[in-house]
């Protein structure tokens, strides 16, 4: 490779970078990805590898890919392109490669629509000219900031939250995220003194707080938010005079009681109430990454009730469009309705099946877990194992989870869960097969724990 | 309820999206009355869009013989799953070969580059978006030769907040770019305090249709060099030349013309929306020799990666050597023919146009047709255009340019009978304008008191007045086009 690293060579050989480019707020230094190093390195695999690191460190579904390809075995036409003239109603080649439409192909949001309606039971409606169309919820989230705040402002985020957010949110916008600390105590559902509180924090630091930006459901915890504390965060930003973003992501992964809760049907009940104004400062983003395990397409939405907001957001997309190939398979087949309730339903019961065994594997080893409903990860808690309940004694575990287990689970730390002791685990990325070889490995490293606490104990 | 959360950020709230500009009235004309040859064959003539409709079919005769190339039929099948799920920023290896291959296949071989550069964005749009955030802060400015397409404004500078300062060029040189200007450019900056970061290029060019001589290229990199600026490419559309003089890449001028150059400010925008006529596959490149650049770049895609789909059909149908081969001869005969024929067409009316060799538009000089050299004067003649001779064409003022008179056309994106109707348009209402003219000067030649501008049609008057576009878009319109 040619040219040498500007940032070790001294200033005066080139231009620096932007203070953009030479900020760590790419968020790469931090422990979640030198998980990552390690597994690439080491890689688990069944005959070539066995003693490998297994991967439980990326949120991805990969239980429900033979629905999506079964559809497209089934149904030849939604990958297809017509011929010039073919009158078959299928868009030919020439069309879908030429259409660059910031607004996205009509078929397409349309479907995107009824998918998220399905997704909430019918519980609220989407209108396809809401829906703003990125390349990923990385982009969605990152528009939204761009447009919902100035360099120097916050938005509030609970915690624990999902990592990449200290990129996606804060790296080229300039904005600030403050922390709302949740605990264990309460299942970690935040409340409106912590609101409150990191309010505060933020004003008294002199940033200008402009939203709150919820997971829900939740990443890492694998819970959705309680009905009472989505209408407490309501309040709270129509109070404040703020802004509300909803990720919901992983609306589509709720696999057991209570039903998500989307925002969307707040907002609508509260309009049948009376309160129409508290929609123009609500902001939904979602994504067929996680739901529909296509993260390679880049699929993200913003779904805003603020007009100027959609507005905005769809011609800031110029930066971030969905390939109109893939807008076009993509819509033959969510609006297929009875393939997106058939996949809705079987992509939760396998979801299901998957975090009954870990969990029931997990409390075997002797450890527990966050009672979860949803998502594609548990948040299990390992804070007896740590010596002391610090980010430190945290990472020296982790440290062995990662070296000595060869499992490469998420540490609380990086997700800034302000309670020590707590770790993501993702189990839908792999085969059963894997998850177990990788419960076997908890469990033998639980049991030689004992052992070596018992002996300690004994010593004394 | 008065609650000033509808407060957006200044970015939002802002213009530098671009859209306000009057440029969006030629839209509003054709959204509202389009062309159609059998349904609408009065309607306005859709001039003002760079694109390449000139060989898809044969893209599409290569896809239909290649279903292999789709993950989602029986034939590609196997890969689904991998592909769906690969959302690596690095990319899938096969695309970045088979893109780093083919961009040393459309420089004729004389340049060469190194697949681990190549980094995706949402189209070029996003590349240039991306650079601006790795190259320079908020305040600073790129210079930029004017003519360039209007995007630019928003693409480099909306959320960047980077600056766009003009180097003036004339049609004395042909637009040529020199170093007086750009070193008068550059001077006054530096006279108002303002760092100037880099310089953005746009070669071959937009709206010019010309390509930038080799002696030009080495003198900016020599510059860029001796100066600590960036010099930012765009080569979007190199697979476009179709006719001599051969394209001159950059990559090709810092190996063989100026080796001692410093590589690390030369940056290299690329996008398959030009050269194949795939805008709607978001297919952006950044292709940078800076170590430093390619790692930040490489993390800011993850905000506009391309489809893991479209990436699995491209790396097939790029890496088709022969048939790539055979598309860039095909595709340049095609559009050296278009151009001819649009070209002679004007000339048979008097009208010339700069001579271009590449680009999906001509360069049209209309300044003998303004009743005065002034900017005012060729928006006023741009409506009658859009209006009365009812074709969307560009306006050089959009571009920046500092001459009045000249405008774009686009002739790529319609098939030939389109093409006539067009041209029939013009000549004849280049023959009436100017039976106006020469009346207008035999009446004043008689002393008779008369209005020294053209008379236009009644019609025209009336649309005059500038619209406001935020009230014009309608939810159809494809207003993304609009600054192509």
């Amino acid at each position: 490779m040619g040219g040498t690293l500007l940032i070790d060579a001294s200033p005066e050989a080139s231009p620096p970078l932007s203070r953009v480019a030479t900020s760590g707020a790419h968020g790469e230094d931090s422990p979640y990805f030198a998980g990552w190093k390690s597994y690439e390195e080491n890689p688990y695999d069944a005959v070539s590898n066995p003693s490998g690191v297994i991967q439980m460190g990326l949120a991805e579904n990969q239980v429900s890919f033979d629905l999506l390809e079964g559809y497209l075995r089934e149904h030849p036409e939604a990958a297809a392109w017509g011929g010039a003239g073919a009158g078959s109603g299928v868009a030919s080649f020439r069309d879908n490669a030429l259409f660059q439409d910031y607004h996205g192909l009509k078929a397409f949001r349309k479907a995107m629509a009824s998918f998220m309606e399905k997704i909430r039971g019918g519980k609220a409606r989407f209108h396809p000219d809401r829906i703003v169309l990125t390349a990923g919820a990385t982009a969605s989230n990152e528009l939204l900031t761009f447009i919902l705040a100035n360099p120097g402002d916050a938005l509030l985020i609970p915690t624990p939250y999902y990592p990449g957010f200290d990129r996606d949110l804060r790296w080229r916008t300039g904005v600030n995220i403050v922390p709302v600390h949740c605990d264990s105590a309460n299942g970690f559902q935040v409340t409106v003194a912590a609101l409150q509180a990191a309010y505060e924090e933020a004003t008294a630091a002199g940033m200008r707080v402009r939203g709150v930006l919820l997971t829900n459901p939740s990443n890492p915890l694998g819970t959705t938010v309680k009905r009472s504390v989505l209408e407490d965060v309501l309040d709270f930003v129509a109070h404040k005079n703020i802004h509300l973003i909803s990720d919901e992501i992983y609306s589509g992964s709720v696999f057991a009681a209570p039903d998500l809760v989307s925002v969307a049907e707040l907002v609508e009940s509260r309009a049948r109430r009376g309160d129409i104004g508290i929609a123009e400062r609500v902001h939904i983003v979602y994504s067929l990454s996680k739901d529909l395990g296509l993260p390679g397409f880049r699929v993200g939405v913003v779904y805003s009730y603020n007009d100027a907001v959609v507005t905005t957001a769809r011609r800031m997309s110029s930066f971030t469009l969905v390939s109109s190939q893939t807008q076009k398979t993509l819509a033959a087949m969510l609006s297929d309705a009875a393939f997106a309730d058939a996949y809705i339903r079987t992509n939760r019961e396998r979801l299901r099946e998957r975090h009954d065994h870990i969990v029931a594997g997990l409390a075997r080893a002797g450890v527990p877990c966050l009672r979860g409903n949803t998502g594609l990860f548990v948040w299990m808690d390992m804070r007896r194992l740590l010596g002391e309940a610090t980010v430190a004694g945290e990472l020296r575990l982790w440290d062995r989870m990662l070296h000595e287990v060869k499992l490469n689970i998420s540490p609380g730390s990086s997700c800034h869960c302000s309670e020590s002791g707590w770790f993501r685990v993702c189990f839908a990325n792999m085969s059963l097969a894997t998850l177990d070889v990788a419960l076997a490995r908890m469990s033998r490293f639980m049991e030689s724990w004992n052992k070596e606490t018992t002996t300690k104990q004994e010593q004394h | 309820m008065a609650c000033n959360v509808e407060l957006l950020s200044k970015i939002a709230a802002g213009d530098g999206h671009g859209e306000n500009s009057s440029y969006f009235d030629g839209w509003k004309a054709y959204d509202m009355d389009s062309f159609d040859l059998h349904h609408n064959p009065k309607g306005v003539i859709q001039m003002g869009l760079a694109e390449n409709q000139m060989s898809l079919d044969l893209i599409e005769e290569w896809s239909m013989n290649h279903p292999e190339a789709s993950i989602c039929t029986v034939h590609g099948a196997s890969h689904f799953k991998r592909i769906a799920n690969f959302q690596d920023y690095h990319g899938l290896p096969e695309f970045r070969q088979a893109m780093a291959k083919f961009m040393g296949q459309v420089r004729g071989g004389k340049a060469t580059f190194d697949p681990d550069r190549i980094l995706m964005s949402g189209g070029a749009t996003g590349a240039q978006d991306t650079l601006a955030f790795c190259l320079a802060n908020p305040g600073e400015a790129y210079l930029v030769p004017t003519p360039y397409y209007p995007a630019f404004d928003r693409d480099c500078c909306w959320r960047s907040g980077v600056k766009l300062l003009p180097i003036e060029c004339h049609s004395s040189n042909d637009f040529t770019l020199t170093k007086e200007a750009l070193v008068a450019a550059y001077d006054d900056a530096r006279s108002k305090g303002i760092r100037v970061k880099g310089i953005l290029i746009t070669n071959p060019s937009n709206p010019l249709g010309t390509i930038m001589d080799r002696g030009t290229l080495a003198m900016l990199a020599t510059f860029a060099t001796d100066h600590r600026v960036h010099l930012i490419c765009d080569e979007i559309y190199a697979g476009t030349v179709f006719a001599q003089p051969e394209f001159v890449s950059i990559a090709e001028v810092i190996e063989r013309d100026v080796p001692g150059c410093n590589k690390d400010l030369i940056h290299i925008v690329y996008s398959l929306s030009k050269d194949f006529g795939f805008p709607g596959f978001r297919v952006g490149v950044i292709y940078s020799y800076n170590d430093a650049v390619v790692a930040c770049a490489r993390k800011m895609s993850s905000f506009g990666l391309v489809s893991s789909q479209t990436q699995y059909f491209l790396a097939k149908m790029l890496s088709d050597e022969e048939f790539m081969g055979r598309f860039l001869r095909e595709s340049a005969r095609r559009l050296a023919a278009r151009h001819e024929r649009f070209t002679s067409g004007l000339r048979e009316v008097g009208i010339g146009c700069l001579r271009g060799n590449a680009g999906l538009f001509s360069w049209m000089d209309l300044r003998g047709m303004l009743h005065e050299k002034t900017p005012q004067a060729e928006l006023e003649l741009w409506r009658v255009i859009i209006h009365k001779v009812k074709l969307n064409v560009s306006p050089g003022t959009s571009f920046h340019c500092s001459e009045p008179g000249w405008f774009r056309v686009c002739h790529a994106n319609m098939d030939d009978e389109t093409m006539e109707v067009a041209l029939d348009r013009i000549r004849r209402f280049v023959r009436q304008h100017q039976h106006q003219k020469a009346k207008a000067e035999r009446w004043a030649a008689m002393g008779q008191l008369r209005l020294s501008m053209p008379r236009r049609g009644g019609a025209a008057a009336s649309h005059l007045a500038l619209s406001s576009p935020m009230a014009l878009l309608s939810p159809q319109s494809p207003m993304v086009h609009a600054a192509s």
